[in-house]
């Protein structure tokens, strides 16, 4: 077994962002570094790979891929894996990566580490580093058996262009189809160019101080003045009182996030609140309570009325990016 | 409608974590242990599946030391019927997902059940991992990130809500299944004070590793465990009105930080 095999994902016809970050990184270890990409459609995405350092690409191709399908999915995987044969097999920890990653770690009957945010080798051995606690505290962790498999954070890495050879193979695999017992009867994704939290460079969040659902449009007008890439979240407070769904919130029990701007309006800072947002790169919070354990973590605070401030700030970005 | 539930005591989630002297794992002195707030969902899905078909059993199975018994009771208590208390001290530190899904199935594969919940994750190692390796050695498929169930009257088949990127997927599932419970599922009930009395005469049975006859090590090893940077209260941004400490803030952003 040698090599890294990366799992290259698909959402609505194109490669995922973390695709090209794990391959960028998958590429400094000078190893030759394997993608398998599976989607309705594949084959075309795979000159794309090459660019960031993909040596060989195994595509698995067909219109009964077009949506996620977890066992037919690892079914197709697993061939792939067999016939490439990888010391390390790298996925990205996208609300897909979680569900299929474990999937393929368990028909390898093998370990897997979930949402790392670094990676080394330590001779053939790979070292993660990975958050516990949504980020309370940080492991190295290691494998005891092979294939060594990794799902790795979005944003952890930076994608750099490091043309691989890129050679695409189509692979026949063949599917158990008995074994398939889910059926996907509908996808319903919400029309939005918004990114996922834990991909977003900018987020705009709200808490208890926002008083209301009536409270966040305006941090959605924040959010899209600071321009794509920008997206909004919510405390647990909002989210438990039904002002904002779940999939908005940020903390120990939503998700965990790492952007370059963490925007917390009218959040105090409850622990586990800090625990899902210690890790973006600058924190500004506004919160007209001057004694909110947020302004102890935030670079820049600001203390007064966010209703005041929010929309003033919005005005001043959009002056800004013109 | 029987069910199994997998559960995890874990630290409350206000907890402040310390790292042991060893360096591998967190210190517990001090802490507060409550059943994994994903797992609330899982228990509460349990019950109200068990209320719609008005038959049926609530297993729940659990990996854990003595203290963890605590969190059992609290599930025996909103009214689950039974528990299995895999106690096991070569289990205590070192269980990864893979070890410990190996010996939840163990348990599992005695009891009764159509569907196998858990919570989508524990809240301390955060792997997010057992509910699909626990299906694998089942052999029955698993839906992870649950947001709605309904099951069919004959209980053949369900028609599950998953999270997905950006929305949600609607999905048919053959039972038995392993379904992972994501918030929004339900509204976790609390336990009554005579819910409380009787989870005391439940029956919980214990049982070690070798019990069960596993026989399965963890496939990762936890070599360091640190504390991320303290982060520095920076500064705070001037000015007379609200306006003004606006245009100062992005001014900040735009000239110092270079975000914006």
């Amino acid at each position: 077994m040698a090599g890294i095999l990366i799992y290259a994902e698909v959402q609505k016809g194109e490669l995922k962002k973390g695709a090209f970050e794990i391959t960028s990184k998958a590429k400094e270890f000078g190893q030759e570094v394997s993608a398998c990409i599976i989607g309705s459609g594949a084959e075309a995405l795979a000159p794309e790979l090459a660019k960031y350092g993909a040596d060989k690409i195994y595509v698995v191709d067909g219109p009964e891929y077009e949506n996620y399908v977890t066992e037919a999915f690892v079914q197709a995987f697993v061939q792939v894996a067999q016939q490439v044969q990888p010391a390390i097999i790298l996925t990205s920890s996208t609300a897909q990566g979680k569900d299929f990653t474990p999937a393929i770690a368990a028909r390898l009957q093998v370990g897997c580490f979930s949402d790392c945010v670094d990676l080394s080798l330590n001779g053939d051995k790979i070292v993660v580093k990975r958050p516990m606690y949504a980020g309370k505290a940080y492991v190295l962790a290691e494998a005891t058996a092979t294939p060594q498999i990794a799902s790795i954070r979005p944003n952890s890495f930076p994608i750099n262009e490091n043309a691989g050879a890129g050679a695409v193979e189509k692979v026949a695999v063949s599917i158990d189809a008995a074994k398939i017992k889910t059926v996907v009867k509908s996808v319903e994704i919400a029309e939005s160019d918004e990114p996922d939290q834990t991909e977003a460079e900018i987020i705009v969040s709200g808490g208890r101080g926002m008083k209301g659902p009536d409270g966040f449009p305006m941090i959605e007008a924040l959010a899209k003045a600071l321009g794509p890439g920008s997206t909004t979240g919510a405390s647990r407070a909002a989210v438990d009182a039904g002002w904002r769904d779940h999939a908005y919130q940020v903390g120990q029990t939503g998700k965990t996030v790492s952007p370059n701007l963490y925007i917390a309006c009218g959040i105090s800072g409850a622990i586990q609140h800090l625990a899902g947002m210690g890790t973006s790169k600058v924190i500004v919070a506004i919160n007209k309570d001057a004694e909110a354990p947020i302004f102890s973590k935030a670079d820049y605070g600001v203390v007064d009325d966010l209703f005041k401030v929010v929309p003033a700030l919005t005005e001043e970005v959009k002056k800004i990016r013109s | 409608m029987n069910t199994v539930v997998c559960m995890k005591q874990v630290p409350d989630t206000e907890t402040l974590i310390k790292v042991n002297p060893e360096g591998t794992g967190i210190a517990t002195e001090g802490i507060k242990w409550v059943m994994g707030p994903y797992d609330e969902f899982a228990v509460e899905e349990a019950l109200q599946q068990k209320e719609k078909f008005k038959a049926g059993t609530v297993s729940i199975v659990s990996l854990g030391p003595d203290r963890a018994i605590e969190a059992i009771r609290t599930g025996l208590a909103m009214g689950a019927d039974s528990a299995v208390h895999i106690n096991d001290s070569a289990f205590y530190d070192k269980a990864d997902p893979y070890a410990t899904a190996a010996v939840l199935a163990a348990a599992v594969k005695n009891l009764e059940y159509d569907i196998v919940f858990l919570g989508k994750q524990a809240i301390d190692d955060d792997s997010g991992q057992v509910p699909a390796i626990l299906a694998e050695m089942l052999g029955i498929p698993v839906i992870t990130q649950v947001l709605k169930l309904e099951v069919e009257a004959d209980k053949s088949k369900a028609t599950v809500t998953r999270e997905v990127e950006g929305g949600h997927a609607i999905i048919d599932v053959t039972l038995p299944a392993v379904l992972s419970a994501q918030k929004g599922l339900n509204e976790p009930r609390y336990a009554s004070l005579p819910g409380i009395m009787k989870a005391k005469k439940k029956p919980v049975d214990v049982k070690t590793a070798a019990d069960l006859g596993v026989d399965v090590g963890a496939m990762t090893v936890i070599k360091e465990m640190t504390l991320p940077p303290a982060r520095q209260a920076g500064k705070i941004i001037e000015g007379e009105t609200p306006e003004e400490k606006a245009a100062n803030l992005a001014k900040a952003l735009h000239e110092e930080a270079k975000l914006i």
